[in-house]
Formats: structure tokens, C-alpha cells, sequence
């Protein structure tokens, strides 16, 4: 059945064929799908991309080791489905791929997605050490973005530290480069990110 | 209306320069010296004086031509001149609404929008002269006799209420992206929400170019309004997130902390975060 679904996606002819095809796919929520499903982010059809970073997203962690094998380095568009699923799900196994992304990517779509995802990863998940060491690496790849010159990664840089602020041990040097960055960032928008951040 | 622009050909092939250097190249008798020069001053937003003066002065040159009559070195200092934030540049950009060169009034309109230049109106309002019967497309070249976008949009942006009745004709003109140049030019002069509509529909056109353009007027104009439809257009997030970051400029005051970030503001900006 599966099978079938996945042919139907090869022999969609049309962009609204597309979408059906990847519809009935990503209702199956069978694993067997999610190679097909990551392929479609390729197909530069938004919407069908859409539904199918939504499914593998609720596959959740049985979809991350593919997602990460499978991540485009040709095509930005692609990646940066890729990113933003990995993000979705949080999985800390992603944490080399956002840290990558964040900070040596040429597409800031790729690296705004990575950033946000880099303060949400549910580092519990991890063993100790790591679940004490993997959270520093984020900070660190979080604070060296945030100094970019592009206003949109450093709003993005803003979102993911703002999300790491909840572990205890990190408030201390999210708090400096916020209140640093309210100081002397030169885009108002930025700024305003900085106090709803400090906010909350 | 796009001609190649030196940042396609520059940065990696083209040897680094100081401020110092490009200053004094703005003089080299290489002309491509010249052109580069002007252009990296712009870009690396060079302004100091020396700078400013010597690319004021690039606006009269008149050793740079084109076999078309082109002067690229002007079109590159009017454009500089637009980054650099020195209101001296004015009166050389106004001059530059008379040149002959299609490109160099196009970039002195821009940059007299970016210098928020109020003395240039009754100049911008003489580009609009015959109105849009003679807004037409010149034979052979891929623009019209004016470049109408760049004057409309000018006008909007220093407040030139007086050319209200100028500009409105242009919503019915039959070109898309001149049609929101007026709409957007209209709403800054009047706040009038209809205007506004007009080019939140147009993000639901079926051109992806002209649904980029009404996105980056939006932000342009600050409509609050367009919020949730600047979050929902199908664009890239890269230019959604410029719309809204337009809106939310206009959300906040000159100084601000954090108990003064309107709800509108923090709503801007969970649409924003989503957009990540």
C-alpha cells in the first residue's frame, strides 16, 4: 500500500497532483515513507514540502536518522526543509547538523532555522556527559552567531537563546550578550526581539 | 528595469581597496577603477566627507559613457550617495533628475528617498509631467520614459502631499509594479486602509516577482494590517521576514524598553519567530 502511495509521487505530473500524492503519503505514518517524504523537499513545491516536513515531524524521532543522512548540500531549498524538521522534533542527535548549519551555511534561510532549533533540543534525552556538554556547544555556536552581520541571523541567534535560557547553569552568559546586544545593535528590530527575550 | 549591478562581478575578482583608495581611484583614468570605486564606497558605506564630496562630484562625469549614451559612473555615485546618509548630496541628485540617462535618474529618485529629501518633490512631480498617458515603455529598451516606481515611491516617502492628485492616476497603470508604487506611495500620504488592501491582495497574485514587491511594500509602509497575510504569502520567509520586520519598526518609538513593546509589536514578532 505504502508501496503504491510512493509511485503515486513519482508519476505526479502536475504541482496540485503533487500535494494529493504527498498527502496521502504522510497519511500513512508509516516509517517506510520517510525517504520518499524527505526526497519531496527537492521538488520545489512549497506546499507539498510543507506536508511532508509536517508528517516526518509527527514520525518524530524514527525519522531523524534519515533526515540527517539525507540532508541536501546542493540544493538550499532542501536543506533548509531539512533544518527546520529537525528542529521540529528536537532530537539531540541533530545538534552537530543545527551547530553546522548555524554557523557555516551560505543560505540564511538554512542558518535562521538551525538557530532557532539549536535552543529547543531536549538535551535529557542525552546520557551524561553530554546532556551537560551538548547545551555549552549550542551556546557557543548561538553566541558566535549572534555577532553576524546579517539582522535576520541575529534575531534567529536572539529566538535560540532565549529558548536555551531555561537550562539554570546558561542564564549567565545569555544574560551578558543580551544585554550587550541591546546595547549595541543597530537595528531596532533586533533590539526589540532582545526585551520580549529578556521578558520572558 | 534591472541592469547588472557591480555586486555581481566584484568582491572575489576585483583587488581590495581602503577608503583612502577608492576616494583616489574615483580619479584613476582606469574608468573601470572608477566605476568600482563608486560602487564599493556605497556599499561599504564609506561616509566621510572626502567620500561624499568626491562622489558628489562623480554625478557631473562626463568621461564614463556608454555607446548608448549611459554615464555608469553616475548611476553607481547616485546610488552611493543614497547609502551614505549626507544630505549635501541633494542638490547634485535633484540636477541628476534631468539627466538623460534613464538609470541615473532612476538611482538619484531612489537615493533621494533614502536622504528623505523633501526640496527634491517639485523635481520628482515634473518626472510624473503628461501623466500616465505618456507613462509609456521606450521602443527597443526594457523600461518606460521615467522611471515611475522610483518617483512615486520617493514622493511617498517625503511626505509630498501636494502631488496627491499626480500620483493617484497611477493605480490604473498597466504596469503591476507601478500600480503598487502608487498604492504604496498613497497610503503614506493619506493612511488611507484602502490603499493599503490594494496591495495585500496582490500578494495573492499568481507572480511570484510582483507578490515579492507588494511584500516589500508592506514593510515599506508599515501596514499593520498585512500582518497575518505578510506571514501567510507564498514567498520565501527571507522576504516575508523583511515585510514584517517593517511593521514592526513602525510599532516602535524612537527610544524603547521593554515596558513600552506594544502588543502589536510582540504579535509581529511570534510571526516572525515562525518564520525562522
Amino acid at each position: 500500500m505504502t508501496d503504491e502511495l510512493i509511485r503515486a509521487i513519482a508519476l505526479a505530473d502536475t504541482p496540485a497532483r503533487m500535494v494529493a500524492a504527498v498527502q496521502n503519503l504522510a497519511a500513512t505514518k508509516d516509517v517506510a515513507a520517510i525517504p520518499t517524504l524527505i526526497a519531496v523537499f527537492g521538488y520545489n513545491n512549497p506546499t507539498a514540502a510543507a506536508v511532508a516536513a509536517l508528517a516526518l515531524t509527527e514520525l518524530g524521532e524514527l525519522a531523524v536518522p534519515q533526515l540527517l543522512e539525507q540532508i541536501d548540500d546542493y540544493n538550499y531549498g532542501a536543506r533548509a526543509y531539512s533544518i527546520r524538521t529537525l528542529a521540529a522534533i528536537a532530537d539531540p542527535r541533530a545538534l552537530d547538523a543545527l551547530i553546522n548549519a548555524a554557523t557555516t551555511d551560505f543560505a540564511p534561510s538554512v542558518r535562521r532555522a538551525a538557530a532557532k532549533g539549536l535552543g529547543n533540543l531536549h538535551w535529557q534525552k542525552l546520557g551524561f556527559p553530554e546532556s551537560q556538554t551538548a547545551p555549552l556547544r549550542a551556546l557557543e555556536a548561538l553566541l558566535h552567531i549572534s555577532q553576524d552581520s546579517e539582522w535576520s541571523i541575529r534575531y534567529a541567534a536572539v529566538v535560540g537563546l532565549q529558548a536555551l535560557a531555561k537550562i539554570p547553569d546558561l542564564q549567565h552568559p545569555i544574560r551578558a550578550r543580551l544585554e550587550y546586544m541591546l546595547a549595541s545593535d543597530t537595528e531596532k528590530a533586533v533590539r526589540a526581539r532582545v526585551l520580549l527575550a529578556q521578558s520572558q | 528595469m534591472i541592469e547588472p549591478s557591480a555586486e555581481e562581478y566584484a568582491a572575489e575578482n576585483a583587488p581590495p581597496l581602503t577608503p583612502e583608495q577608492a576616494i583616489a581611484n574615483l580619479q584613476s583614468l582606469d574608468l573601470g577603477l572608477r566605476y568600482y570605486a563608486a560602487w564599493w564606497l556605497g556599499k561599504f558605506q564609506v561616509s566621510q566627507p572626502a567620500a561624499v564630496d568626491a562622489l558628489i562630484a562623480a554625478l557631473e562625469d562626463e568621461a564614463d559613457i556608454t555607446e548608448l549614451g549611459g554615464y555608469p559612473l553616475r548611476r553607481n555615485a547616485a546610488r552611493a550617495l543614497g547609502k551614505l546618509g549626507d544630505r549635501r548630496a541633494i542638490p547634485g541628485l535633484i540636477k541628476c533628475l534631468e539627466c538623460s540617462d534613464f538609470y541615473v535618474r532612476e538611482a538619484a529618485a531612489q537615493s533621494l528617498e533614502m536622504l528623505r529629501a523633501t526640496t527634491a518633490a517639485p523635481a520628482l512631480m515634473q518626472l510624473l509631467d503628461g501623466g500616465v498617458a505618456v507613462a509609456v515603455q521606450v521602443p527597443g529598451r526594457p523600461h518606460l520614459i521615467q522611471p515611475y516606481e522610483a518617483v512615486l515611491e520617493a514622493l511617498g516617502a517625503i511626505g509630498a502631499t501636494e502631488a496627491i492628485h499626480l500620483i493617484e492616476p497611477f493605480l490604473e497603470h498597466s504596469v503591476p509594479r507601478v500600480q503598487c508604487a502608487a498604492a504604496r506611495a498613497m497610503y503614506q500620504l493619506t493612511q488611507d486602509p484602502a490603499y493599503g488592501e490594494r496591495l495585500v491582495k496582490i500578494l495573492d497574485d499568481n507572480d511570484l516577482k510582483l507578490r515579492r514587491v507588494a511584500l516589500g511594500d508592506l514593510g515599506a509602509i508599515g501596514y499593520m494590517a498585512a500582518a497575518d497575510a505578510i506571514a501567510n504569502a507564498k514567498a520565501e520567509n527571507s522576504f516575508k521576514l523583511i515585510a514584517l520586520k517593517g511593521l514592526l519598526e513602525y510599532q516602535l518609538p524612537e527610544e524603547f524598553d521593554a515596558f513600552c513593546i506594544a502588543d502589536d509589536a510582540i504579535r509581529v514578532m511570534n510571526l516572525m519567530d515562525s518564520l525562522l
